[in-house]
């Protein structure tokens, strides 16, 4: 479904991923782990399309869509929900929700539908409909921008730390929707820190360390491989 | 009595007029981060259209269509000239290349048409006056009043209620997320300028509709009336820009009314002296814009 062969980011003379490579499979869904640092969110802007690779290539369904922009990666059906958790602030709930649809808004009874099946996953967005985004707390926030990648009905999501600085009740909850969204079929790559709570929905996992994946496996091989946490601490 | 009428259509009418140039200008701003120096000449243009239509036997409605449509089209052709090929890349480029644009529509103007005032046509009711409530008010204020209320909630029907509007305030706050979503950063920056370019249009027929004639230098003092207003207003807040421009009308209109012949000369020292006040006790305006952003 997503494969990614030799990819490279650059900031300037900084390289802060050097040339990984990784295979998403449909309705897999797979973790990508590291320490801050690791080039993580590098690489998931880099297939978002709003940073430019310096190499390698990236496939989506078989089309290449390393050189795209963000506009035409979501619309191959690829979204991205980025850990900044960049809801907009002044516009309502419905608003942000809306232009989550953005693709697809000449299809009002697919939208409303869509918005129907969010509302009873997250009823929360439903009750806060009119209110503008940025009074929500951090994990309705989390919840509306996973909400808002939902809308565009895509087939690959890229989830960026989605349990970052919230509760742990709430990275739970968050957490319990992704086992949701997977069951339903959808392909995910999750980005995350929380290893055990990523590995413990993952099928597969990568380890990044230092712009490179130092291990690969199953989620079971990557949480008995013993030196995960050196991974994390730089042993 | 009379006098409060007078005073009150004096402050709506240039306010509206302020408060229009104003926010053509915040829109731009908000989505790129970016103050278009060339604004200015988007009512030149407007202005030059209506005088080089006059001989055209026209109806003078089709001949302000024609400037209004000819402000957006150079409004869109500041985004291809200026800002497009160096957006991504520096500030300072830009502010370079607009100020460049500003300075060669002007000086097109100065040499295809001429260094002096040319005339504009006006419709008779632009020069009548009425009398209301004892206060004797030239037509062309309650024209505009009028139509920057009309233009006023278009924009705000524009911004609040269709996908261009929520998808051009998402642009403001994230450009790249909106990105993510979908949204064509082309399209959405060349709707900004389209805008930009209808209101700078309208507020050129409405502002050369005062004096009476455009030359090439007319665009100066809309550009810094907008500029100020809205930076009273919150650089980055299209209500700001509304409250910048009523406010630095109520401003103007008061010292016109309360300076003294001699001190009339100084009106703008006395106005941006207020407006030093005004930012020394809010340095981000009066309103706050939309959280957060970065520049794209």
């Amino acid at each position: 479904m997503l494969e990614i062969t030799g990819l490279s980011v650059n900031y300037g003379t900084i390289r802060a991923v050097r040339g990984i490579s990784l295979t998403v499979a449909r309705g897999e869904l797979v973790s990508l782990l590291g320490a801050n640092g690791a080039g993580k969110s590098s690489t998931i802007k880099c297939i978002a399309g709003a940073l430019k690779a310096a190499g390698g290539t990236i496939t989506l369904e078989g089309r290449d869509i390393t050189a795209a922009n963000p506009e035409q990666v979501i619309r191959a059906g690829l979204a991205t929900v980025p850990e900044t958790r960049d809801v907009f602030p002044d516009l309502t709930v419905a608003e942000n929700l809306m232009l989550g649809a953005y693709i697809h808004r000449r299809d009002q009874a697919g939208n409303r539908q869509n918005l129907e099946r969010l509302h009873t996953l997250f009823p929360r967005l439903a009750e806060r409909s009119n209110q503008p985004a940025g009074t929500l707390s951090g994990g309705e926030q989390q919840m509306l921008v996973i909400a808002r990648a939902l809308m565009a009905r895509p087939r690959v999501l890229l989830l960026d730390e989605p349990s970052l600085g919230l509760a742990p009740a709430i990275v739970e909850r968050i957490f319990e929707m992704i086992e949701t969204l997977k069951k339903s079929g959808l392909t995910i790559l999750l980005v995350e820190q929380n290893v055990n709570q990523a590995l413990s929905i993952a099928d597969r996992a990568y380890v990044m360390r230092l712009g490179a994946i130092v291990a690969s496996g199953t989620a079971e091989e990557i949480r008995s491989g013993s030196d995960l946490s050196a991974h994390y601490l730089g042993g | 009595m009379a006098f409060t009428i007078q005073f009150v259509i004096d402050v709506l009418s240039l306010g509206g007029a302020y408060a229009l140039m104003a926010l053509g200008l915040v829109i731009i701003y908000g989505i790129l981060r970016l103050v278009n120096f060339a604004y200015g000449e988007l009512i030149m243009v407007a202005g030059y259209t209506m005088y080089l239509s006059s001989g055209s036997g026209l109806p003078w409605l089709v001949m302000a269509a024609l400037a209004v449509a000819m402000a957006v089209l150079f409004g869109i052709l500041t985004d291809y000239a200026a800002f497009r090929p160096v957006r991504a890349k520096s500030v300072t480029a830009v502010l370079i290349t607009s100020f460049a644009f500003s300075n060669l529509l002007q000086n097109a103007a100065l040499l295809f048409i001429s260094p002096r005032p040319r005339n504009v046509p006006l419709p008779d009711i632009f020069s009548q006056t009425v009398s209301i409530g004892g206060a004797i008010t030239p037509v062309r204020n309650l024209i505009t009043i009028a139509a920057s209320i009309v233009l006023l909630a278009a924009v705000a029907f524009l911004m609040r209620r269709t996908t261009l509007g929520i998808a051009m305030r998402a642009a403001a706050t994230n450009f790249t997320m909106a990105r993510m979503l979908g949204v064509p950063a082309n399209l959405i920056i060349s709707s900004a300028f389209a805008l930009s370019g209808f209101l700078a249009g309208v507020v050129g027929i409405l502002w050369i509709g005062r004096i009476g004639t455009v030359v090439p230098g007319v665009g100066l003092e809309p550009l810094l009336v907008a500029f100020i207003a809205t930076v009273i207003g919150g650089m980055r807040s299209l209500p700001g820009a509304v409250v910048g421009g009523f406010l630095l009308a109520l401003i103007d209109t008061t010292l016109n009314y309360t300076l003294s012949q001699d001190l009339l000369k100084f009106r703008d020292a006395f106005t941006f002296s207020l407006v030093i006040l005004i930012l020394l006790w809010r340095p981000q305006g009066l309103i706050k814009g939309p959280a957060s952003g970065q520049r794209t």
